[in-house]
């Protein structure tokens, strides 16, 4: 079976009038179906820019990337993408913020509002539809921007450090959240995280970036004793430590 | 951790809003014994001869200024003549105001080649244009429109702009990974984030018009409250003048309010708490 995500040799060089930033050196990288994958590295390395490239907002200077075996040329509506913050429009109610994917794309058809009405009911959301994103906490709102995204029916969803507006309990019972989710909706993820043990405690793998211009430095096959993993039981693995020690060491941080 | 819910009002909370109320109403009424004392003190000052009503005025004279202007029947024309060009010279400021705005967002070449244009013309004391219109345009209502808009049009371009420009980067972003075009961009993110700036733009605005239609009044003088003050001036009656700087104080007051009311409509409706 054909991986969900193929990255081929790709490169990316940023322009500006004070010169040339190299944010990607010779990227290769393949996510297979309902993988789930977290990719590690300093800030500034590249990780959103690897994103973008994915979603198909950016075009690489060199290399291609592959979607379903279908070459990326621009956004398309199997990719969904979650941004740091849930971004709702607070001049829109849940059920007019969840639609909005729906809506651009000229795809809210009366099918595709049942399957959102749908969605809001199975993830507890549908009571609040008609509520605005500041009357709803921030694990609510990160779950409406979950939903939001899912609505188009994407294969694979793109996280760029999508937890990391949170505060440190909100952000480990979101991520259960929407890992459970991503599980149950069979979802293929590529998680972007600066927060290391988010990163293990989600994926099936850990890709670690070097700094700029990012190249992969490692790739960690994360394999934890723990029945029914969840990512705060994946936390509690003998194995968790050891990982997290290995990808610190790589990642070299310095203060 | 889902929702707000509303607590039991404690007697505490009970005793804190009647603190709250309270002090309201005591600034309210503060507010109102500083504008009634000093009429009083005006008026008194003058009866007593202590100023020269000849010069000052005095509020019993202003009262029956205001009541023969309105017997003779031209409060109404001259309000409503500077009202009418206030209101069609802000709307036609606010609308072709956004409408460059949106062309200058939308092109950014448009935008870097008319920035020096802008910057010059927004520094340019806009009163030196006023005898060119009143050549081209003639000495009318028309000119005096067309001073209000030279007034009003570049702060709110500058105003607006400034909002489109500063809408989170993230926001578009989203949408675009949605597979917006710049269009949707624009509607569906820009501009109804940006209508809380705009409104803002449009409260500034309010006040400019008032400065533009007054001056076109004066150097074109024919009719309206700015004709009112400049002609009392000249003939040297200090009633007319006061009368009509007061009518324009509640006037312009008005024009404000009815401006924060549309925000209320446009831009608070869209937050409302609906329990
Ligand atoms: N549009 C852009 N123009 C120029 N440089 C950019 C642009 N976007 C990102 N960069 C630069 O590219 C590098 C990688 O950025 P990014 O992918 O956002 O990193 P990360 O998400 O890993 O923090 C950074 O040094 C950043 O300054
Ligand atoms: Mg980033």
């Amino acid at each position: 079976m054909e991986n969900a995500v193929e990255v081929h040799s790709v490169k990316m060089k940023y322009h500006s009038l004070n010169g040339e930033i190299d944010a990607l050196e010779e990227i290769d990288l393949s996510v297979g179906r309902g993988e789930f994958i977290s990719i590690v590295g300093p800030s500034g390395c590249g990780k959103s820019t690897l994103l973008s490239i994915i979603a198909g907002l950016l075009a690489p200077t060199a290399g291609y990337v592959l979607v379903n075996g279908k070459k990326v040329t621009g956004t398309s509506s199997e990719v969904g993408y979650m941004l740091q913050k849930d971004h709702l429009f607070d001049w829109r109610t849940i059920y007019g913020n969840v639609v909005l994917g729906l809506e651009i794309r000229g795809d809210l058809t009366p099918e595709n509002a049942g399957y959102v009405q749908e969605l809001l009911k199975m993830y507890g959301l549908y009571e609040f539809k008609d509520k605005y994103p500041n009357q709803l906490s921030g694990g609510m709102r990160q779950r409406a921007a979950l939903i939001r995204t899912l609505a188009i029916k994407p294969d694979i969803l793109l996280l760029d450090e999508a937890f990391s507006a949170l505060d440190y309990q909100t952000r480990l019972a979101v991520a259960e959240d929407i890992y459970s989710i991503i599980k149950k909706e069979n979802k293929t993820a590529v998680l972007v995280t600066h927060d290391i043990a988010e990163g293990i405690s989600m994926a099936d793998r850990v890709v670690v970036l070097s700094r700029r211009p990012a190249v992969i430095k490692n790739i960690h096959e994360i394999k934890l004793t723990c029945s029914n993993r969840t990512p705060l039981s994946s936390r509690e693995a003998p194995e968790f430590r050891q990982y997290f020690n290995r990808i610190w060491k790589e990642l070299d941080v310095h203060v | 951790m889902y929702d707000r819910h509303q607590p039991e009002v404690t007697p505490e909370h009970k005793e804190f809003l009647k603190r709250v109320k309270l002090k309201k109403v005591s600034v309210l009424t503060t507010q109102i014994l500083i504008l009634v004392l000093f009429f009083v003190v005006w008026e008194l000052a003058a009866r007593y001869k202590i100023i020269d009503a000849f010069i000052t005025s005095q509020p019993s004279r202003v009262l029956k200024t205001l009541v023969n202007l309105y017997a003779r029947g031209e409060l109404l024309r001259h309000v409503g003549i500077t009202c009418l060009e206030t209101v069609i010279g802000f709307t036609s400021a606010t609308v072709l105001g956004t409408a460059t705005a949106i062309a200058l967002w939308w092109s950014d070449f448009l935008a870097k080649v008319m920035e020096p244009y802008l910057v010059v013309l927004s520094s340019l004391p806009k009163i030196a244009l006023g005898p060119i219109f009143i050549v081209w345009i003639g000495a009318g209502p028309a000119a005096i429109i067309v001073m209000t808009l030279a007034i009003s049009i570049i702060v709110a371009i500058l105003e607006v702009l400034n909002g489109f420009l500063s809408v989170d980067q993230e926001k578009i972003k989203l949408v675009k990974t949605f597979g917006a075009r710049k269009l949707q961009v624009f509607t569906k993110v820009v501009l109804p984030a940006s209508f809380p700036t705009i409104i803002n733009a449009l409260k500034v605005n309010v006040g400019l018009s008032w400065v533009g239609v007054i001056m076109g009044e004066f150097l074109v003088s024919k009719a309206g409250l700015g004709y009112l003050i400049v002609y009392g001036g000249q003939v040297f009656q200090l009633d007319l003048v006061m009368t009509s700087v007061l009518i324009l104080a509640i006037a312009a007051a008005a024009m404000y309010q009815g401006v924060v009311y549309l925000e209320k409509i446009v831009v608070k409706n869209r937050y409302e708490i609906k329990e």
